[in-house]
Formats: structure tokens, sequence, C-alpha cells
């Protein structure tokens, strides 16, 4: 946390690379916290499934870093638009949704075995395609609507992702497009994805059965060879290892723009904008600047999130749920907080949302009940032990009460997140204590 | 607007949009006119029988009717309280699923275990044709069900306020919004726990329930005249009440100028729980009488109403209890009569641009300006 005073070079120092930046992020034990929370998350994955052998504890751990990363990524792009600026944008799920399916439609191949048609461009074209469309309707989106107040905001962003999902799903979309350019979305059916490069790290041409020299290596070390591992998983932490990556790219990027000038100016537009207009700052473009790059960022992620999953379809994969799912990854950590975002992000996939199914299953294989076929019947039984087997075996609902629970919770007691007491250096140097003085970053 | 000098200079600069959407709309009307006289002149016209264009418009003002029964309660929540409540459409639910449930007892008492029917058919194997709730076989059934499909709404609306929204009320409209968003997520769940998951038919089909009127080529359900009646008696009630009453004079002062109203000692808290109680009823009426429309009921439905009710609300102008109803209505119509001229598969967001249109072009509403409560 920040405001702890044992940083020896003043919490303000500047970092100068992108190095220097993490290092200073670790100094200063916000990335100790990350990884102590991640390691408290371990433990209690690996206590919850070590009975079934190291496979298994592998695997769950890799799908909760999983989800905790893309979490993490997708707050993060959040974090600057409401955190930063003060913009509510809950249209989060529609700009992901844009991003992932315009880098599949122009990286998919023209004629495929199934499956909409795509232009068949390389994946890099397509990753930064994806941005760029994200991007650009994030700028129509915000060019209007960032006149207008925040709750208001909050419904066009909602209903502009409504509107982008509904013209995935549709399918005369899907024809229009296959007849005029030549691509389609899959309508409802959805799009299957292009190969992950990471599984080529691993495997000649991604097909299963012929490793690569580097695969060879990490198979033998540690899957069939040596501890057991499947290779389905080593290759899912190879690709952990690249979520890891852009995480830190996006802290570092996001930190270095909060610390900037341009940061400041946000800042202080979110917290008083009529002083920031007043000082003669240009608050509308400052605003669309923001929202266009967090609209990238969010393509971005949803790329990098949902493009390695095999296959998307617009429902319920982009409903407004999964917005509200990063919201609550921000609001845990602290709207504002960048490593909140990354935590919050972490925290969410793995205790409310992964923590859930995962203990509500271990309790039913417990229960020794048959499961009622509905609450009126688990009622009509009068009997405790099927009721709880019918909530053990439907733990989804629960869970979105759970969540309901926290959002309200967190609103009511600790409004600021769980990163609350963490002080802002809204200025260039942290005005608590300046233990040296006279620096500046400008 | 207004005749200072910045709303004529914000003026000007709207009217370019102003301009393009007028234009576009009467493009449509002179296209919908072509298309109604079976000429077609380049892209324009085409043949569209005065039947469909009939039923469409119908079909729309039914379903405008049910939008802004529900967007009532969102209008008068959002101008007393001052934030979007984004739990409005599970509270349509809950009408739904408690009011139904209660019909269901009604009408098929006796023969059917009351599990199966308060569980609105989620429990046991009865088929909805078993139950018979139809408004001509069993009209006592479906009343008591709107009737109850109020009360609890209105009860379950007013626990939310005191449990989740009542320790906020000083606080912003962000962080109240994103709570109801929490209480959104705890109703809408703990409906799916309770009533089970799957989309299923609600009301039986009986036999001569269409009167059909020949010469528009409009066929008319008995249970969509059922719902235009109880939707239009519950909006004059509402109507006499904010007119009349003491009550709803208080509550337009509330919506008009909150710190006036204290100043001129209208007991707050007073007029916020008589606002949770009438919105959260309507809310609970106008799903109940949305499932007898449709004859399908699912746990999530009134959460993908929401952003209709919202576009409903802001169309009219927030605020505004008749600018609710008219952006219902003109919501509804939209959403029926876009499939003349777009695939189906894009009404709804057809309604939504036009919310987003409304909102960019002229944010106040139609009745903006005007605050009637």
């Amino acid at each position: 946390m920040s405001g702890d005073g044992s940083d020896p070079n003043g919490p303000g120092s500047t970092p100068d690379s992108a190095t220097g930046a993490l290092l200073d992020a670790a100094r200063r034990s916000d990335l100790g916290l990350v990884l102590g929370t991640l390691l408290v998350i371990y433990l209690a994955a690996t206590l919850l499934t070590f009975t079934n052998g190291l496979n298994s504890v592998v695997g769950l751990l890799r799908t909760l870093t999983f989800l905790g990363l893309v979490y993490a990524l997708a707050a993060l792009a959040l974090n600057l638009q409401w955190g930063y600026a003060g913009l509510f944008n809950i249209g989060v799920a529609g700009f992901m949704a844009l991003g992932v399916y315009t880098m599949g439609i122009v990286v998919r191949s023209p004629d495929p075995a199934f499956g909409p048609p795509g232009f068949g461009l390389p994946l890099p074209v397509g990753i930064v395609a994806g941005m760029l469309v994200a991007a650009v309707v994030g700028l129509l989106a915000a060019l209007p609507a960032l006149r207008l107040k925040a709750d208001y905001l909050a419904i066009v962003t909602l209903g502009i992702s409504e509107i982008i999902r509904l013209f995935l799903q549709s399918s005369s979309f899907d024809n229009f497009l296959r007849g005029t350019l030549g691509v389609g979305t899959g309508g409802g059916r959805g799009m299957g994805m292009p190969q992950n490069p990471v599984r080529e790290l691993f495997l000649v041409d991604g097909q299963a059965g012929t490793p690569t020299a580097f695969g060879e290596l990490v198979f033998g070390a540690l899957g069939d060879g040596g501890l057991g591992i499947s290779n389905s998983i080593l290759i899912g932490w190879g690709y952990v290892a690249v979520l890891a990556a852009f995480v830190i790219g996006f802290y570092v990027l996001l930190e270095r723009l909060g610390r900037s000038p341009f940061g400041r100016t946000l800042k202080a537009i979110r917290e008083d904008e009529l002083v920031a207009d007043s000082l003669g700052k240009n608050v509308n473009l400052i605003k669309i600047k923001v929202f266009v790059i967090g609209c990238a960022l969010m393509g971005l992620a949803g790329i990098l999130w949902f493009g390695s999953q095999g296959n998307v379809s617009p429902t319920p994969q982009f409903m407004p749920l999964l917005t509200f799912y990063v919201f609550i990854a921000v609001i845990i950590g602290g709207s504002g907080s960048n490593t909140g975002a990354v935590l919050g992000g972490i925290v969410f996939a793995a205790v409310l949302f992964e923590g859930p199914r995962r203990v509500g299953s271990a309790l039913r294989d417990v229960i020794d009940a048959e499961t009622p076929s509905s609450f009126a019947d688990a009622l009509v039984s009068l009997d405790p032990v099927s009721l709880l087997a019918y909530a053990t075996d439907n733990i989804a609902p629960l869970q979105f009460v759970l969540l309901g629970f926290v959002l309200v919770f967190i609103m009511h007691r600790r409004p600021d997140g769980l990163l609350g007491d963490r002080i802002e250096t809204a200025a260039a140097v942290d005005l608590s204590e300046r233990p040296h003085g006279g620096e500046t970053d400008e | 607007m207004g005749t200072t000098e910045s709303s004529i200079v914000d003026a000007a600069r709207g009217r370019p949009g102003l301009l393009l959407v007028t234009l576009l709309g009467g493009l449509l009307l002179v296209d919908l006119a072509a298309k109604l006289a079976g000429v077609s002149v380049g892209p324009l016209g085409g043949s569209l029988s005065t039947g469909r264009l009939g039923s469409n418009l119908w079909n729309g003002l039914v379903i405008g009717l049910v939008i802004g029964l529900a967007g009532i309660g969102l209008s008068m929540t959002y101008s007393i309280l001052s934030f979007a409540n984004f739990s409005h459409g599970d509270l349509v639910s809950v009408g739904a699923f408690t009011g139904w449930g209660v019909a269901f007892l009604v009408a098929g008492f006796g023969d059917i275990p009351i599990r199966t029917l308060l569980s609105v058919r989620d429990a046991g194997s009865a088929t909805s044709g078993d139950i018979g709730a139809h408004i001509l076989a069993t009209p006592g059934a479906v009343l008591l069900g709107l009737v109850t499909a109020f009360v609890v709404t209105a009860l379950i609306a007013l626990a939310l306020d005191r449990a989740f929204y009542k320790p906020m009320r000083d606080r912003d409209g962000i962080s109240i919004l994103i709570a109801s968003i929490g209480a959104a997520l705890i109703v809408r769940y703990l409906l799916q726990f309770a009533y089970g998951s799957d989309r299923r038919g609600v009301t039986a089909s009986v036999e001569a329930s269409n009167l059909a009127f020949d010469p528009l080529g409009l066929s008319v359900n008995a249970h969509q005249l059922t719902i235009v009646v109880a939707a239009l008696g519950l909006m004059v009630a509402m109507h006499f009440m904010l007119q009349r009453t003491k009550l709803g004079t208080a509550m337009r002062a509330m919506a008009d100028n909150k710190d006036l109203a204290l100043v001129t000692g209208i007991p707050a808290e007073r007029v916020v729980t008589a606002t949770w109680i009438i919105g959260g009823g309507l809310a609970g009426a106008s799903g109940y009488l949305y499932v007898l429309l449709r004859g399908t009921i699912q746990f999530d439905f009134g959460w993908l109403l929401l952003l209709l009710i919202f576009a409903a609300v802001i169309l009219g102008g927030i605020g505004s209890v008749y600018g609710a109803i008219a952006g219902g209505l003109v919501i509804g119509i939209v959403f029926t009569t876009s499939t003349i001229w777009i695939p189906s598969d894009f009404n709804e967001a057809a309604a939504f641009a036009v919310m987003i249109l409304m909102l960019l072009l002229r944010p106040e509403g139609l009745f903006g300006g005007v605050s009637t409560a």
C-alpha cells in the first residue's frame, strides 16, 4: 500500500522504464500484495483438490490463474475509464465482443471447413484490427454520449453493448456480411477462434502428438515423462504466462498514463469537472481520448480472453452480466487503483466466480441424498438434508445472490474497495509525506 | 427549449442531428405510404397490407402499455430518489412469478398439487392446459393474480429499499445505481433458485378467444384486451392519485424540487415509502400482464425487459409519469412496426437506437422541461 512509509526512495520517485515501474511497484509491496493473494488462493485450491492428484490441482490452479488474469485485464481497462476519468461505461461486454469478433473475422480462413469465412490475414493484424474496431465504436459512442450525465451514459453504453450483441446474434447480419464482404459472424451459433500461437510453441502446427523441441523438453520434464501433468494443462500454463505479461503491460501502461500530466488531468476531471474546465483543460477531448483508449484495451482484453477459448458465441458469453463481473472486480479492488483492479480481478475470479462452484460441488459429494427436482419439492420434503442437496446442486444462482450481496455490502461499508485506505497520488508527488522534497516528474 | 442565449446555442448545435432524424423519419413515412399504396419508386415502396400494419400497431400498443406501466415506477424512483434503479426489471419478474403462482392456485386448486401451482409449474408435471388459467375460463383467478402481483411486489420493493437503499439516501446516484445492480442480482437469482430456470408456458389456450375486426384485418386476443383495460385502469388511477390527493401533490413536489419540498415540510420518508409501494406495485402488475400477453415465463424476462423500460422512461423524460406512458407506447410501436423495414432480429436494437438518439438529441425527453411528477 502506498501509505506505508517504508519506502526509502519516496513514493513519488518516477519509474524511468517498464522494469523500473515494476520494481517500484514491488518495492511499494503492491506486487507482493498480488502475489500473496495468489498464494493464498493457490493454497486454498490445493487443499480443496489435493486428494484428486497433482494433475487436477495444477489444472485447477491454471483455471483460477487464467480467470484471475483475464478479469484483471478487463478490470484494468475499465479502471482507466471509470476509476481515472469517472466515465461509467457499462458496455464492457460489447466492446470485448467487438474486439474478439473482429479478430476472428480478420484471421479466419476464407474458406474454412466449417463456420463463417474470414479474411485469412495474420493474427497480429487481427488483434490490431480488433482493437481498432473497438476503439472506433467507442469513439462513435463517446462523441455525443459524453455530454450526458453519468447515469445516462451508463444506460447508453448498456444499450450499445446490447445492440452489438443483437447484431452478432442475428443471422440476417451474418448473411448481409457474407453477401457484401464475403465474411460472416456465424450468428447465434458463434464462430471458431483461430489457433492459439502458444499451442504452436509446444506442438508442431498445433497437432497433438507432434511436440516441438521446446514442447518435448517441457512435456518430458513435467508431463508424461516427469510429473505426469497432462499436455493440455501445460500448454494452458504457457498461455497463462502470456496473459501475465499482458497484465503487466496493461499495468505499466496505465500507471505511466496515470502519473503523466494527462493522468492528473483525468483525475481532476473525475473529482471536479467544472474546476478542470475552468483551468482551461479541454474536458470533452480528454474524456473522448480516455474512453477510446479504454475501449481499445477492452477489445484487446476480449481477444486475449475469449479468443483463447476455441469458440465464441454472442449469447450467453457477451450478456451484460459479463460487464457486471468486471465491474465487481474493479469495485472490490477500489476504483482508481490499478493494483486494486488486478487484485480485484484475481479475488473475484477465485473467491466469487470459481470458488462457490467448487465448494458447492465438493459439498454435494459429501451429502448423501437425492437432489429434489425443484425448490418446491425440496421444501415440501421438510428435510433439511434434501434442501441442502438442492442448494448445493443449484449453486450457480446462489453464487449470483452472493455476488449481489457483496456488491451491496461494498457500496454500503467500503465504497472505496478492499484497498480503501490507499492514498491515491493525484498529485505528482505524494503530498502526505515528502521525505526529500523538491522532486518533480515533469 | 429555454430562452437564454446558451440554450439557443445548444439548440442550434443539436439541430443538424435533429434535422437528420426528422428527414429520416419523413423518408420512412413516405416509404410506408408507398408500401401501403403498393407503389415502388426505386428503393422506396413495395407492398404492405393494411392488415399487417394494423396488427403491428395494435401489438405495439399492447406491449407499449405494459412497458409504460412498468416505466411509471422507474420514472418515479428516478426522479424522487435520483438514481437509475437497475433492479426495477427484476421487480417486474417478481410480480409475474408471485402473481401467476396465486392465479394458478385459484385456477387449478384441488386437482393439482399446490407446490406445482405456487411454483408456476416448476415442480410436478401438470401442463398449463391442465391448470387452465385463462381470462375467459378463470377470470377470477387471473384478476386475483394481478392484485397479488401488485401487493407482493410493492412489499418486496419496500423491503429492498429499507435494506439496501435507505442507508444510502445521501450518497451519489452512481453508488446507489451500483447497489441496485447488486439488488437486481439478488432478486433475479433468488427467483431462479426458487422457481427454476426454464422457460415455460403459463396461459392455457381457450377456443374462440380471438375477436376479429374484419374491416381492419385485425385480430384482437382476449388477453390483449384484458391488458389494455387493466393497464389503462391502473394509469387512470395513477393520474387521479397524482392530481387529486395530498400524497400525489407531495410526490410531484418531491420530484420537481426536493429541497423546496423538504423546506415546506413534506414528510420525505413517507413520500419515498409511497413511491416504492406504487412504483413497485405497478412494476409487478406490468410483469404479470406481460406474461399474460406472451404466455410464457422465465426468471430473467424482467431483466431483459429493463432496457426497453429505460428506453421508454428516457423517451418520455425522466420524472414524468405521463412521459413514461407515452414513451412506452412509442417504444412498443417502434418494437413492432420496425419489422416492416428491418429483420425481426433487430427490433429490439431499433428500440434501443431510438432511445440513444433521443438521449443525444433531446436528453430531457419528449415532455422534458415540464415535470408533471
